[in-house]
């Protein structure tokens, strides 16, 4: 089962976020600073790579109670989801969003490149794409 | 390295959705119909086609990375070679050629032989040598670069409807912005 979805703009700013699970709903505020931390401890951590070179950040953090999977692309926006510590192919949905998200949201020409997602067929999509991977 | 992305650029055309190329270039033919007459200046209108251009590809960027799956160029010969082989397939179904690098390795053209853009476009004299008909791709191109962080400068050298024999953009990489980079890719 997949809790949440977090997305992150380049500077690191909440733009989508939604609960699928049987979640603790938290204030609007908290989610933004729950992503916020997120996009500091990612820097951190690219930081405190003990070998030399470039790390690519935080990508999987486990737990006993559940699995947090992050995808970074090229241009800077980060998608991560938290699910349940067993949920298989937490990658390939990482990828499967970001391809709605490139249809979805960056075509709909009304949307405003950096700033919160609003879009009722975005989240539909994504609704339906979660739901065909629990299943 | 070529053939690797004349396969991939052939393998994304395949899969992404298609339409019409009349009805794309009848749109297109009627954008720029409209532009010359709300602003009567040709240059205003290569700026504005170049502006709109900008605002696609800084969209068009994120769904050529996530359906193409392509990573980091190691170098701008590569990014030239991705452009004219995978970028231009997917979107416009066609491929276009590199040549003139400078020594620097900074400064290509990218020459277009058959754009779906200037189909039916007979362009009328007094518009010849002014009007950069398709001067939208290199918006498209500027505004793709620059969210993976560079900074290029496309302009149309040679355009296939002023009698020239090839449409032909110039593109120059004047700084990679390594201070965006998004942490981990550097």
């Amino acid at each position: 089962m997949i809790y949440s979805l977090y997305i992150l703009n380049k500077a690191g700013t909440l733009i989508y976020q939604n609960d699928y699970g049987p979640t603790e709903k938290l204030s609007h505020n908290s989610y933004i600073r729950l992503g916020s931390t997120f996009h500091s401890l990612h820097a951190i951590a690219s930081n405190l790579s003990p070998v030399s070179g470039s790390s690519s950040g935080i990508e999987l953090i486990e737990t006993d109670t559940f699995k947090l999977q992050c995808f970074q692309t090229h241009t800077g926006i980060k998608f991560y989801i938290i699910a349940d510590p067993n949920h298989p192919g937490l990658e390939e949905i990482l990828h499967g969003i970001y391809e709605l998200y490139t249809d979805y949201v960056l075509k709909n020409p009304f949307y405003e490149i950096e700033m919160q997602i609003r879009c009722d067929l975005f989240d539909y999509k994504l609704s339906r794409l979660l739901k065909l991977t629990t299943d | 390295m070529n053939k690797k992305y004349d396969k991939l650029g052939t393998d994304v055309f395949n899969k992404v959705e298609k339409i019409s190329s009349e009805l794309f270039t009848l749109t297109y033919g009627a954008l720029v119909t409209q532009l010359i007459k709300d602003y009567e200046d040709i240059e205003q209108v290569n700026i504005k086609l170049e502006q709109m251009g900008y605002n696609i590809g800084i969209r068009l960027i994120e769904e050529f990375l996530a359906k193409s799956g392509i990573g980091r160029c190691q170098d701008f010969i590569e990014t030239a070679e991705v452009i004219a082989k995978v970028g231009f397939k997917m979107f416009l179904g066609v491929t276009a050629h590199i040549s003139d690098w400078d020594s620097d390795k900074k400064e290509f053209h990218l020459i277009i032989e058959d754009n779906p853009l200037i189909d039916f476009v007979e362009l009328p004299d007094h518009y010849k040598h002014k009007l950069y008909y398709s001067n939208i791709l290199c918006g498209v191109i500027r505004g793709a670069l620059e969210m993976v962080q560079m900074k290029v400068k496309c302009t149309f050298v040679k355009c296939a409807l002023s009698d020239e024999s090839t449409s032909e953009i110039k593109v120059v990489l004047e700084e990679v912005l390594s201070d965006l980079i998004p942490v981990g890719y550097d």
